[in-house]
């Protein structure tokens, strides 16, 4: 028996980050593939907001968390389709006004609020209460539905909007569906990953795959195992080195990118030969 | 019974206060092979948007098979031909799924795809030569190779009426030659195709009706009729190759 399993709270920060090593990289493939890598940081941002919500107002930093990420992801698109350009800037505002607002909230919070703060910006190991392991997994669940009805179609948008909207897909949906869908991969990942590295687990190991895979099908498989594998590792190693699990996390998927995209250069080199 | 796959109706449009299209009244019919030509800023991309619903109408009607663009569902009837897929250089995306992304549409969202897709994609692939590079990435694949599976994109689909953005911009003579023997097959099977071109030149023997746009400000529709195009409406030759999407404002979507 591997001895960091005796603990209940590991147990439950296990679970909570294998269910983000899983779902992240399968939203990161489609932000990657519109170009929108960042879109996730921001959303974490937006979600900081409604952590520092939740403090003020005395209420459960999941929900809250949920419910401002959402508007946020509604609020994103509503810009982005405004205007391209102008959009751009409107977005950073918005970004700037989420962790702002989170901080200053939880400032003005009663109690040792803004020192717990901390822990949701970096992941924590303690943190991830019984009852939230049961949200985690049924929002978890939700992407994986979601993306077993819609994945092909969000597929198509990421292609080519225009081409999608000729196929009859309703692209304004599927955006503001993807927007949504990341917005629950940050609550889900905010209390082990921490909402500033979060948006990391759905892009590195995505930027990880691709170096070795002809596919999108393949990128998305190999994504998540490398999320899977840096988010139960890096969990791991944190308990034992004493650190906050968020940055171990990362700096273990940064390493997988390292690795593969070393090995990745005879592979290139030799399937060009072959062609 | 001979009714029109396209109905243009007096048709203007209009991008911030300025008159793109005016006046525009065409019909499109089954088995055409259309040349919309014209200088950059015509409105030949702008002509194809609209027809495809992807710009706003501001005055006249644009039917599809006898139903206003704007209640048309039956969208498998169409495949436009893109010169590429910005979301396929981005990430890894292999050359079936290129194909296969043809086929995804709402109405399939509850099943796989079906043993019939995969055979028309795997028959398309064979048409263009490149089922062998069915499992390579999209962009390792040379310029010609891509826009050769694009065309298979649209084969796929089983699409009545193919709408192609400038197939042959940027290709060398070895890779015009080819898709143009493969338009020639389109066309004996019995296809309609609109192509959106600067040029005819390659393409000349294969089309049967050239319509010049750009030739007024209350009138944009100049020539229109069989090739060749007199000399009176023909154009300076700018090889400017702006996709149809690069080239639009922002109607749908989510680009950056």
């Amino acid at each position: 028996m591997i001895s960091f399993l005796e603990y209940d709270f590991m147990q439950r920060a296990l679970i909570a980050a294998a269910l983000v090593g899983l779902i992240a990289p399968l939203i990161g493939v489609f932000l990657v593939q519109r170009r929108l890598a960042l879109l996730g940081d921001g959303m974490g941002h937006v979600a900081l907001m409604g952590v520092g919500l939740a403090f003020l107002l005395g209420t459960a930093p999941v929900p809250t968390a949920m419910v401002t990420a959402a508007l946020g992801a509604f609020l994103i698109e509503f810009i982005r389709n405004r205007s391209r350009t102008a959009g751009d800037v409107a977005l950073a505002l918005l970004f700037y006004g989420g962790i702002a607002g989170g901080v200053l909230f939880a400032s003005l919070a009663p109690g040792k609020a803004s020192s717990s703060l901390n822990s949701y910006l970096f992941g924590s190991l303690s943190t991830v209460a019984t009852g939230d392991i049961w949200a985690l997994v049924v929002l978890a669940l939700l992407v994986l539905v979601v993306l077993a009805i819609f994945g092909r179609e969000l597929f198509a948008v990421s292609l080519d909007p225009d081409i999608a909207q000729v196929q009859g897909i309703r692209v304004r949906v599927m955006s503001t569906l993807m927007a949504v869908l990341a917005a629950i991969v940050v609550v889900v990942g905010m209390r082990v990953v921490g909402l500033l590295l979060v948006s990391a687990i759905m892009i590195v190991p995505v930027a990880a795959a691709q170096q070795l895979t002809r596919s999108f099908r393949s990128t998305a498989v190999i994504a998540v195992i490398i999320g899977l594998v840096a988010c139960i590792a890096g969990l791991a190693g944190s308990f034992y080195i004493e650190v906050p699990p968020g940055p171990a996390i990362v700096i273990l998927a940064l390493a997988c990118f390292a690795v593969l995209a070393l090995i990745a250069v005879p592979i290139r080199q030799r399937r060009k030969e072959l062609a | 019974m001979n009714q029109p796959i396209v109905s243009i109706e007096r048709l203007c449009v209009e991008f911030d206060g300025e008159h793109v299209l005016e006046d525009v009244t065409l019909d499109f019919h089954a088995g055409e092979f259309i040349a919309l030509l014209g200088p950059n800023g015509s409105g030949k991309t702008t002509l194809v948007r609209t027809i495809l619903g992807l710009q706003q109408i501001d005055h006249g009607k644009v039917s599809l098979f006898g139903i206003p663009v704007r209640r048309f569902k039956d969208w498998q009837r169409f495949a436009l031909v893109p010169q590429r897929l910005p979301g396929a250089s981005s990430i890894p995306v292999s050359v079936w799924e290129t194909v296969m992304s043809g086929n995804i549409r709402p109405r399939n969202r509850w099943r796989p795809f079906s043993r019939s897709e995969k055979q028309a994609a795997t028959a398309a692939l064979t048409a263009v030569d490149l089922l062998n590079r069915r499992h390579d990435r999209l962009d390792t694949l040379s310029g010609g190779q891509q826009r050769r599976v694009l065309v298979a994109r649209s084969l796929a689909t089983n699409a009545d009426v193919l709408v192609m953005d400038e197939p042959t911009a940027g290709l060398d003579s070895a890779n015009v030659a080819s898709l143009i023997a493969l338009l020639d097959s389109i066309k004996a099977d019995g296809k309609t195709i609109i192509i959106v071109t600067h040029e005819l030149d390659d393409i000349e023997h294969l089309v049967t009706r050239a319509i010049v746009l750009g030739a007024s400000k209350h009138h944009s529709v100049g020539f229109d009729g069989p090739p060749p195009v007199p000399n009176a409406f023909a154009h300076d030759h700018h090889h400017h190759h702006d996709a149809i999407i690069d080239q639009a404002p922002p109607v749908v979507g989510m680009q950056p």
